[in-house]
């Protein structure tokens, strides 16, 4: 291109000079500077920006973002069994199709009449989380499940006016670090340990740290290590039973198998919707689920948007708004609850088209298939010489601990020997939960097939001895 | 009958005529309705014979009380008719793809290149577990590290965290970084307020809310400048720190902004600059010039990655070397050979969500702004500019509406307008105004609440729309203000050219008849047809 022609862009109309003349002409200016008048000449940046040389044509801005990106290894060239809050599953390709539409992908924030169709989606979203849950209430999706689980037990802090959280130890440390930030300045967060054989909650720990002090106690079902809390009902009576909230974390991949955790007495369930149809994106497919009863003392503590349905003046013609936007900080700044703003919208549209793709049946079929090939991927595993899979004696839905103690290999070794096969090992857990030894966390879903998982076994194998 | 050449009856005057748009309306039902027993939509892959045979019934395995009786009663749909219900609710709505999207001001509703959305979905973006070891994802991280380095210059701060999930989480995380700094410096009781201006997004005021500080909001001045008097009764040795957008929400940039800073770094606080309007001064001005201690980009909305019906995004947050150390963990080094993830940051406030945020709108933005170099971000600043006043030009002859504060000056990317004289005159409200614009195919939006400017309007037509859109977006206002005053009932009872009509909002803060789902819906419903 001619140094000395002024570039036209093709994102940038305007650029072309004559129109840009017309334009300054119009409005009285002679130059682009007069424009610029309010920022003090001491406020204005020397010379230009020091970035990289641009890549004006398409063709070369691919070659390059591509390159770069081929420098990536994917889960499609290798077997991967790490889970940890972001999972592997299979993405039906309608919720591509339908996610990557103009018309969803730039939309924002358009009046229930231009955006209709944005309204409904995420109003058939919420409702088809609502028979997962069997709960009456779900917010349009807030940033992730750290958030949900963080927004939850403030809500809880509120709604019982106390400034207590007992928090089950199995939970990750990241998400562990999000609420405690996000809870510090009205709400303090004890852990409770577990079972160190089932990994379940330790009632009896439970039972002395609650008071009337305690706003609510949380869990995760299944737990961040991948088994399943049996416990759930003593939990949520001996919270109900001290005026707490229960609340629960629920992977809604889960639920076509698993009780919904009101049927157990949970409040407040929460959540990552990444299962449902997000690929991991290196982390960026996440997005919250915050589910209550209909009660108006926990409608009106939901920072989020809430879509409900209305009727128009055209008889049996649906339209959809905010409810109870009083509530929100658009409304009343920093009287609303919390704060709402731009999160992650397209994913939970994305995760309604995976839901009504998959219907009651798919649900079913799926929850039952990964909890078969997790159970055959942990049979298969103990059967190696000194390691032991799973760590806790329980049920387990798709992920479960696996300890190397006896095998004298380190986890870090015994990945990098993995890798060395084209196989992602399961998550490092010894930094976590250094109580578990030399423990990783492995993730086996309905992408693994049998010669998969045989695979990682004679890789295990081979790398043990 | 004579041929004619009809593309002349598209213009009136030497002028296109307005559209004769109207939108989709497929009167589409809820999903639910559209279930038949025993349908499906995808297929899920079955359990080879040998692992049943192995592994036995493992639901038999779960305790009575932990195993779902019921089966969810979500709806069963063969895959096509999945996809048309979808395919006509994404028709029902007025993305930037489609319409002149300039009536969402303080927004960014700029173009949103495809190649970027082409390269996102590449399996090498998208099959990337966050948990790889770093040899394999030295492509994801590099991608990162470059963009890191863009911000550093555009900014002039030194370090950047890409984890927070969008603006409003990126101004928590500054919240949460001022917190961090004041107990550092042994003043974590003292100091527990913060100051922001009525014109800055209302995330500011509610984050540092939440974050548990008390609210200080100052008003502007007569003409719309962030009142420094007003600053200096507000600050005190209690001060944690300013959060102020600037250019503020009515497009008018805060010459003072340097005395602002000043005068909060006197009294020991910290200044976040809220870059959510930086379109129109990249290139041009930054944090560094101003003396700000933190920032942050929103680059669902300046850097280009699409606004997704409301995210995901990333709000992309820059301090200073000194406030470096309270970012969130991981960062990002590099060596010279390899990218890593830093985890060993004792003073760090920690996490502020999963990972590492959301890759591909990094990986977006980091498209688009390489796409224009220096160069081409100064041109973006300047046509939003350009853009922006030539709106103000043309908006201004429009009777009825006017442009509150700095009366006379230039403004930067948008402008706050008050249809106030319309309103008077005829009774029309600036949101019904809107409402009749959507009849013509295009979005508009008043302003966030409280309405100081009265019956507000908020426009910013990016750098994306060409004179002649902006021209159609000016003609549209121009005919519906037109209405407000020979058919006043008419723009009152729009849209009548959307998807559906007048929404009966009743019900939405009526707890006995709100439904934020269906089953809700049917509940109550059930109840009113029972009490007749």
């Amino acid at each position: 291109m001619n140094e000395k022609q002024p570039i036209v862009y093709p994102y940038i109309p305007n650029s072309v000079p004559a129109v840009k003349e017309q334009m300054l002409k119009e409005i009285g200016a002679e130059r682009m500077e007069d424009l610029l008048e309010d920022i003090p000449e001491t406020l204005r940046l020397k010379g230009s920006l020091n970035l990289p040389k641009p890549l004006l044509s398409e063709c070369a801005l691919r070659r390059h973002v591509e390159g770069i990106l081929a420098k990536n290894k994917t889960t499609r060239e290798y077997l991967n069994f790490l889970g940890a809050g972001c999972w592997q599953h299979h993405v039906p390709a309608v919720c591509d199709e339908v996610n990557q539409r103009g018309e969803f992908l730039t939309a924002y924030a358009g009046e229930p009449y231009d955006d209709h169709g944005r309204f409904q989606a995420l109003f058939e979203y919420t409702s088809m989380m609502g028979e997962l849950l069997n709960m009456d209430v779900v917010n349009v999706p807030t940033y992730d499940g750290f958030q949900a689980a963080a927004t939850s037990l403030r809500m809880a802090s509120r709604i019982t006016g106390r400034r207590q959280v007992l928090a089950c130890r199995t939970i990750s440390a990241d998400k562990l670090s999000r609420i405690r930030d996000y809870c510090r300045p009205e709400i303090e967060i004890k852990l409770v340990g577990y079972d160190a054989g089932t990994g379940q909650m330790d009632l009896t720990a439970l039972r002395a740290e609650i008071s009337s002090k305690t706003a609510a106690v949380y869990f995760e079902n299944p737990s961040y290590l991948g088994f399943v809390e049996t416990h759930g009902e003593e939990i949520s009576r001996m919270a109900h039973e001290h005026g707490a909230i229960c609340v629960v974390g629920a992977d809604p991949i889960s639920l076509g198998i698993l009780a919904p955790p009101v049927e157990y007495g949970a409040d407040i369930v929460c959540g990552d919707i990444q299962p449902l149809g997000m690929h991991m994106q290196f982390g960026g497919g996440q997005a919250g689920y915050i589910a209550t009863r209909d009660e108006e003392k926990y409608v009106m503590e939901y920072p989020s948007r809430l879509f409900g349905i209305a009727p128009t003046v055209v008889e049996g013609e649906y339209g959809f708004g905010d409810v109870a936007y009083e509530r929100t900080s658009f409304a009343v700044r920093e009287e609303g609850k919390e704060w709402v703003g731009t999160a992650a919208a397209l994913w939970g549209i994305t995760a309604g088209v995976y839901l009504a793709l998959m219907g009651p049946q798919g649900m079913a079929e799926i929850g039952e298939g990964i909890m078969t090939r997790s159970r055959y991927a942990m049979l298969q595993i103990a059967r190696i010489e000194g390691v032991k899979a799973p760590v806790f004696q329980a049920s387990h839905f798709k992920e479960f601990v696996v300890n190397f103690d006896g095998t004298g290999h380190t986890v870090a070794e015994i990945n990098k020997a993995l890798l060395a096969r084209g196989i992602f090992g399961g998550k490092d857990l010894t930094g976590e939960f250094p109580e578990l030894g030399d423990s990783a966390l492995y993730c086996v879903t309905e992408v693994h097939t049998r010669d998969d998982i045989d695979r990682l076994v004679s890789a295990l194998q081979e790398v043990v001895q | 009958m004579a041929q004619q050449d009809i593309t002349r009856r598209r213009f009136t005057d030497g002028r296109p005529n307005l559209r004769r748009f109207h939108q989709a309306r497929w009167d589409e039902p809820i999903i639910f309705e559209l279930s038949r027993e025993g349908q499906r939509g995808v297929l899920v892959p079955e359990v080879e014979d040998e692992i049943k045979h192995e592994v036995g019934d493992v639901l038999a395995t779960l305790p009575d009380g932990m195993r779902r009786k019921q089966p969810p009663r979500l709806p069963e749909l063969s895959q096509a008719q999945v996809l048309r219900h979808y395919v006509r609710l994404s028709q029902e709505n007025l993305g930037a793809d489609l319409n002149i999207e300039i009536g969402q001001g303080t927004c960014t509703m700029k173009y949103s290149p495809k190649v970027n959305d082409q390269l996102a979905r590449l399996p090498t973006m998208q099959e990337l577990h966050p948990l790889q070891d770093e040899e394999t994802v030295q492509g994801i991280l590099e991608v990162l590290y470059r963009f890191e380095q863009m911000l550093k210059v555009i900014s002039g701060l030194d370090r950047f965290s890409l984890q927070p999930r969008a603006g409003s989480a990126a101004i928590y995380t500054n919240v949460s970084i001022m917190r961090a700094y004041h107990a550092a410096q042994g003043e974590a009781g003292q100091r527990d307020e913060i100051i922001t201006t009525i014109f800055s997004h209302p995330s500011n005021a509610a984050c540092a809310k939440t974050a548990g500080f008390k609210v200080i909001t100052l008003y502007p001045d007569e003409e719309g400048y962030p009142d420094l008097e007003a600053l200096k009764a507000a600050v005190s040795e209690r001060t944690a720190g300013l959060l102020i957008t600037n250019p503020e929400d009515t497009g008018i940039f805060n010459p003072k902004i340097e005395d602002f800073v000043r005068l909060v770094h006197e009294a020991g606080g910290l200044c976040a600059y809220d870059q959510a309007n930086a379109n129109g001064i990249l290139g041009i001005t930054s944090a560094r010039e101003a003396d700000f201690d933190l920032c942050q980009f929103n680059l669902h909305k300046t850097f280009s990655s699409p606004h997704g019906c409301g995210g995901p995004a990333v709000g992309a947050t820059g301090v200073t070397r000194e406030l470096a150390r309270f970012l969130p963990v991981p960062v990002i080094e590099f060596d010279g050979h390899k990218y890593h993830l830093n985890y060993d940051r004792p003073d760090s406030i920690g996490k502020v969500g999963p990972f590492y945020g959301v890759a591909p709108v990094v990986l977006r933005a980091y498209a688009w702004a390489m796409s224009l170099g220096a160069v081409g971000l100064r041109e973006v600043a300047e046509i939003a500019v350009l853009n922006n006043n030539y709106l103000l030009k043309k908006m201004l002859e429009i009777p009825g509406v006017s442009a509150p504060y700095a009366r006379g000056k230039r403004r930067m990317e948008q402008v706050r307008y008050s249809w106030e004289a319309l309103t008077s005159e005829t009774g029309v409200h600036s949101e019904e105004l809107g409402l009749r614009a959507a009849d013509f195919g295009v979005h508009y939006w008043t302003s966030h609440h409280p309405y100081v400017v009265p019956e507000p309007c908020t426009l910013e037509p990016t750098e994306s729309y060409s004179k002649d859109e902006l021209d159609e977006y000016v003609a549209i206002l121009a005919h519906v203000a037109d209405e407000a005053r020979t058919h006043p009932a008419w723009v009152k009872s729009a849209p009548h050219n959307s998807t559906i009509h007048t929404i009966d909002p009743t019900p939405l803060d009526d707890p006995s008849q709100w439904a934020m789902t269906w089953r809700a819906y049917l509940k109550k419903a059930q109840q009113w047809e029972k009490s007749g």
